[in-house]
């Protein structure tokens, strides 16, 4: 990656701004995540409304950062890294707010099951170990992007073999209690959606992990095999 | 997921070479003004050199047809291969190379003479043709050229009265009348209007079909937008060349990276 800066300052603070918003909407979308997994463990409804009051936010970012890039790209035709950078701020904005899609859907979940009462939550702890490792793909993918590290963010594509287990052993589980009992299945399903979002997000986490790599190394690793991704990112 | 294995995205075959340049150097007097340059231009396609003034990039594109031969105190020594013959051997006659290797400069130069004999004035030097071919040749370059449709009602009027972009134009038809196999444009647009310079461009996409063509630009992003092969030269020496694309957006050396991104200097 290029250190020295541009012959315009302007074009420089331009670009600095752009990747600081990147991170203020992840910090957005992060704080969204962690809220909803609290609210489907605890049912505290003032935490469904604050995922749901920051979607609103989250969704202004994506418009306006998006907006930005247009503006650099029109006024500067940006080549190579930054180029590349543009390219992938357009595809990371997309790709966190679908994250903070998915955590509106957790809290709009969560909060039927609470009001339901069929299920115990205490009884999915799983669910909360996973959102969390979903939260902290986000986390480590965002720093490998503030600090264009592509060794980190090929990690960040390895947790998310994780999260997949995790989520089939979640449907397993909620399999055994619909078994079990039949009336817990309307519940159970919301689980099942619950788990589902939270793998979701994983996999955006991976999409802005792999921009990541794109930026640094130029080379697009989607739909690689993961021994070819990590190569490419310790490149 | 799927299991894909990284790969180049161009399926293109290697191109034909038209001409290679190994070992090149070149001297105005003591001053060592191009460094060892190797490369290969390629047939039917464009090729873009980029890189600040004084690069080397305008010598390396008069070295090509020999244009230094003008001044004494300037020499080239190396190889300029054109279908296996090195264009600098003494024996090569200058303007049998200039036909084959035609040159477009920077300002139009438009012989004081009218549209038409611009045209039918190189023709003559190489061929000899009748009248009715010579009125089929130049129709034939000014329409290569874009140029027919604003010339033909006015062939016996001056040069020198079309508009910059159109002088520019006939410059590339007097330049494609005789048939070359190589047309060097140095800095073809820097000279004109957006409106002229997107004719040009255009007309240098047509024209890649039948002919190679070697353009030397400051303009990075008409580099970009017209060559399918790119060259940055810095100090006289060649950094980087390659597909065009690829040279734009993942450049393999850092100078490359700086100068096209603007962080040069």
């Amino acid at each position: 990656m290029p250190t020295t800066e541009h012959l315009s300052k302007q074009y420089d603070s331009d670009l600095d701004a752009l990747r600081s918003r990147v991170l203020q909407m992840g910090g957005l979308v992060e704080a969204q995540i962690l809220a909803a997994i609290e609210g489907f463990s605890t049912g505290n409804p003032e935490l469904f409304e604050r995922v749901i009051e920051t979607e609103l936010r989250v969704n202004g970012y994506e418009v306006s950062i998006d907006t930005d890039c247009s503006h650099i790209i029109v006024r500067r035709q940006p080549a190579a890294t930054d180029l590349r950078l543009i390219m992938a701020v357009s595809k990371t904005v997309t790709d966190l707010e679908r994250m903070g899609d998915e955590a509106e859907k957790i809290a709009r979940m969560s909060k039927q099951i609470h009001e339901r009462d069929r299920l115990k939550v205490q009884r999915f702890g799983q669910i909360r170990h996973a959102g969390n490792i979903a939260v902290q793909m986000l986390r480590q993918a965002l720093d490998a992007f503030a600090r264009l590290d592509a060794e980190q963010a090929a990690q960040v594509v390895r947790e998310d073999m994780t999260i997949d287990d995790e989520f089939r052993s979640i449907v397993r589980q909620l399999v055994t209690f619909m078994m079990e009992d039949p009336r817990t299945i309307s519940s159970a399903l919301e689980v099942l959606w619950i788990a589902k979002a939270i793998e979701r997000i994983g996999d955006h986490a991976k999409n802005v992990a792999e921009n990541v790599i794109y930026i640094v190394k130029g080379t697009d690793v989607r739909h690689t095999r993961f021994e070819d991704l990590e190569r490419e990112a310790k490149s | 997921m799927m299991t894909t294995p990284i790969t180049e995205t161009s399926t293109t075959p290697a191109p034909a070479v038209q001409l290679t340049i190994r070992g090149l150097n070149f001297f105005y007097g003591k001053y060592h003004a191009l460094k060892d340059i190797n490369m290969d231009v390629y047939k039917a396609s464009v090729t873009a050199f980029i890189g600040p003034s004084g690069c080397g990039k305008s010598t390396l594109l008069r070295a090509m047809n020999r244009m230094y031969a003008l001044y004494p105190e300037q020499r080239a020594e190396g190889e300029l291969l054109l279908d296996g013959k090195n264009l600098l051997d003494a024996d090569i006659d200058l303007n049998d190379l200039r036909a084959r290797v035609g040159m477009v400069f920077q300002k139009p130069t438009p012989f004081p003479m009218s549209i038409y004999e611009n045209i039918a004035f190189g023709v003559r030097l190489h061929e000899d043709v009748t009248r009715a071919q010579m009125d089929d040749r130049v129709e034939w370059a000014l329409r290569k050229a874009a140029l027919w449709d604003e010339a033909k009602d006015k062939l016996n009027q001056s040069g020198m009265s079309l508009s910059g972009g159109q002088q520019q134009r006939l410059c590339i038809a007097r330049g494609i009348a005789v048939h070359p196999e190589i047309l060097l444009l140095d800095e073809p647009t820097s000279a004109l209007d957006p409106i002229s310079t997107a004719r040009i461009e255009e007309l240098i996409h047509d024209l890649k079909q039948e002919f190679t063509i070697v353009i030397v630009t400051h303009n990075m992003q008409q580099a970009a937008r017209v060559s399918d092969y790119a060259a940055y030269m810095y100090l006289g020496e060649l950094i980087e060349f390659g597909d065009t694309d690829n040279l734009f957006i993942k450049p393999r050396n850092k100078q490359t990276e700086d100068y096209i991104t603007g962080r040069f200097g």
